[in-house]
């Protein structure tokens, strides 16, 4: 062979050689290309928690009456919009940043990641600085801290549902501040602040408790201390319904909220960076479905089994039911279990909906039956069809339970003793658009201004 | 002159108005109203609450027609709004004083 045939063949076998070589060592996904996929996740799922507020807002809208549509919409913007605030003010250090066990730390602002900063802002961005990022907690910061402020969001929402129609707007809002900024984060800092209960072993996957039980304790800690709406409840334990103004607004809202959830749940496997991770997310996907159809189906079964009707605003608290339920623990393996899962917590929303009138707690949207207790349900689930304990399971739904509960209730009634939560009679009556808002939200529809 | 008020089921309406229109009625009234007679309301559920709706939806009509028209209106409304089912509604018959076209000034049998 000539030498320049030689070099050729040699140079063949290298290059052969090579490809086998990093052939092989690609088969990991690279420490980048994962921090990407982490942080895609948070970020995408983030805004599809984020529309989650949409759905709050419309299924409120709809089971309100009139009189009170254009209030319950200001509410709900605005305490998505103050959540954020707070969290981002002290909620997320209360949560995440040096957990001692009990509580984060009391400093002020959430501070991103002063490398990622530098990265962003240099002129030019080294693979120094690009593996100091990646390698820090392989995603960024600043989108897991996107991803937690909208659970916040999410919990405060819970709250607004149950008191409408009845509640002045401000004091509303401080106690949205109060929640977000330190009641939510203090018992998050229990469980995803890795604090007592994580150490013990309890397990919330999304949220059945940190997020939906804690805003429906708060939402019943409210409703004790609100009243009900004037005229709801009759002298011989008569119940007056209010029907609400839009159902299909409500329909819509539920069909929002069960799409966000998949950002709420699947999100909350905090990380894409693997086939595993995306295996992993896929199981979420499909469990977090089967949930809410169980739950609409078994909702629509019981009310036509106990009220020989099939009432809609049940089958849409039967979804939110079912969806709640399977927070704590999308991560079945078993698609069945979810499908159980989800139809005993539609079960147990119709139960709890009468059940709440016969105690005279007015729930107007059945937010405290859809999120309370469903919550329980979704978090004991853990214990009876995964891997959990129940007993572990159970002391973390009381320890929050009681935190959460007594913590609202001293400010519900801190709000009461000094600037009044309730409106008064002449509003309610009037209904809040006028009295507080002085608009109306459909002013030219009904009794409205703009009708003859 | 008189005024014929018919309180009938809404879904009458398209079938009254046919009717009308062939006895040589020009105009009318229509209202949406509540009520009730003799037949009662219904009973609602709402999450597990019950409450009876006591007041059903009907049409009103009001007619203005000259004397010597009247029964022709009068039965044809019956006719047409009949379902011979409790609720059909009533008919009422008054007296009408004056009448005004209010973009000629035209009165009574004129106006009509």
């Amino acid at each position: 062979m000539t030498q320049k045939s030689i070099r050729l063949v040699l140079g063949l076998c290298v290059g052969i050689f090579a490809l086998a070589v990093t052939g092989a060592a690609q088969a990991a996904v690279s420490a980048e290309t994962a921090y990407v996929f982490n942080t895609f996740s948070f970020l995408v799922h983030g805004f599809l928690v984020m529309w989650m507020a949409a759905g709050f807002a419309m299924l409120e809208s709809g089971l309100v009456r009139t009189k009170n549509t254009a209030s319950i919409c200001l509410k709900n913007i605005a305490l998505y919009s103050i959540a954020g605030i707070m969290y981002y003010l002290i909620g997320y250090n209360l949560m995440y940043v040096d957990v001692s066990g009990w509580i984060g730390s009391f400093n002020l602002l959430y501070n991103p990641s002063a490398d990622e900063l530098a990265l962003i802002g240099a002129r030019e961005a080294t693979p120094e600085m690009v593996k100091k990022v990646v390698d820090a907690k392989g995603y960024s910061v600043m989108s897991d801290w996107f991803f937690q402020m909208v659970f916040v969001a999410t919990a405060a929402s819970i709250v607004s549902g149950t008191l409408a129609e009845r509640i002045k707007v401000w004091p509303f809002l401080i106690f949205v501040v109060v929640l977000s900024a330190i009641i939510y984060p203090i018992q998050g800092s229990w469980v995803w602040g890795a604090g007592w209960l994580n150490a013990m072993g309890f397990s919330d996957f999304a949220g059945s408790t940190l997020v939906h039980s804690t805003g429906g304790w708060a939402a019943l800690a409210g409703a004790i201390v609100l009243g009900a709406r004037k005229g709801k409840y009759g002298p011989d334990g008569q119940v007056n319904p209010m029907p609400g103004a839009n159902l299909p607004l409500a329909t819509l809202g539920t069909f929002i909220l069960w799409f966000g959830w998949f950002g709420f749940n699947g999100g909350s496997q905090l990380a894409l960076g693997s086939a595993l991770d995306a295996t992993a997310m896929s199981i979420v996907y499909v469990n977090t479905n089967l949930a809410a159809a169980g739950g609409v189906v078994a909702a629509m079964a019981m009310t036509q089994f106990m009220y020989k009707k099939i009432d809609l605003t049940m089958a849409l608290n039967g979804a939110i039911a079912g969806l709640v339920s399977i927070t704590a623990g999308p991560d079945l393996t078993n698609h069945f279990f979810a499908l159980v899962v989800g139809g005993v917590g539609g079960v147990l929303v119709v139960l709890a909906v009468p059940l709440l009138d016969k105690f005279k707690i007015d729930d107007v949207v059945g937010a405290i039956s859809a999120h309370l207790v469903a919550g329980i349900w979704g978090t004991l689930c853990v214990g009876i069809f995964g891997s959990g304990s129940i007993v572990t399971q159970l002391i973390g739904i009381v320890a929050i339970g009681v935190f959460v509960f007594v913590a609202s209730l001293v400010i519900w009634f801190g709000l009461k003793a000094t600037i009044g939560v309730r409106a008064d009679e002449e509003a309610e009556e009037l209904g809040l658009d006028r009295a507080e808002l002085g608009m109306e939200a459909y002013p030219e529809f009904g009794s409205g201004s703009q009708t003859l | 002159m008189k005024l014929v008020t018919a309180i009938i089921k809404p879904f009458k309406l398209d079938s009254i108005r046919e009717a009308l229109t062939e006895t040589g009625v020009e105009g009318l009234t229509v209202t949406e109203v509540k009520g009730y007679g003799r037949q009662k309301g219904q009973t609602e559920i709402y999450r597990g609450a019950e409450y009876t709706v006591s007041f059903l939806p009907k049409i009103k009509l009001e007619i203005v027609v000259a004397d010597e028209g009247c029964e022709a209106v009068v039965e044809a409304v019956q006719q047409a709004a009949t379902t011979g089912k409790i609720g059909d509604g009533k008919i009422f018959i008054q007296s009408v004083e004056r009448a005004v076209r209010i973009r000629t000034g035209e009165t009574d049998a004129d106006a009509i």
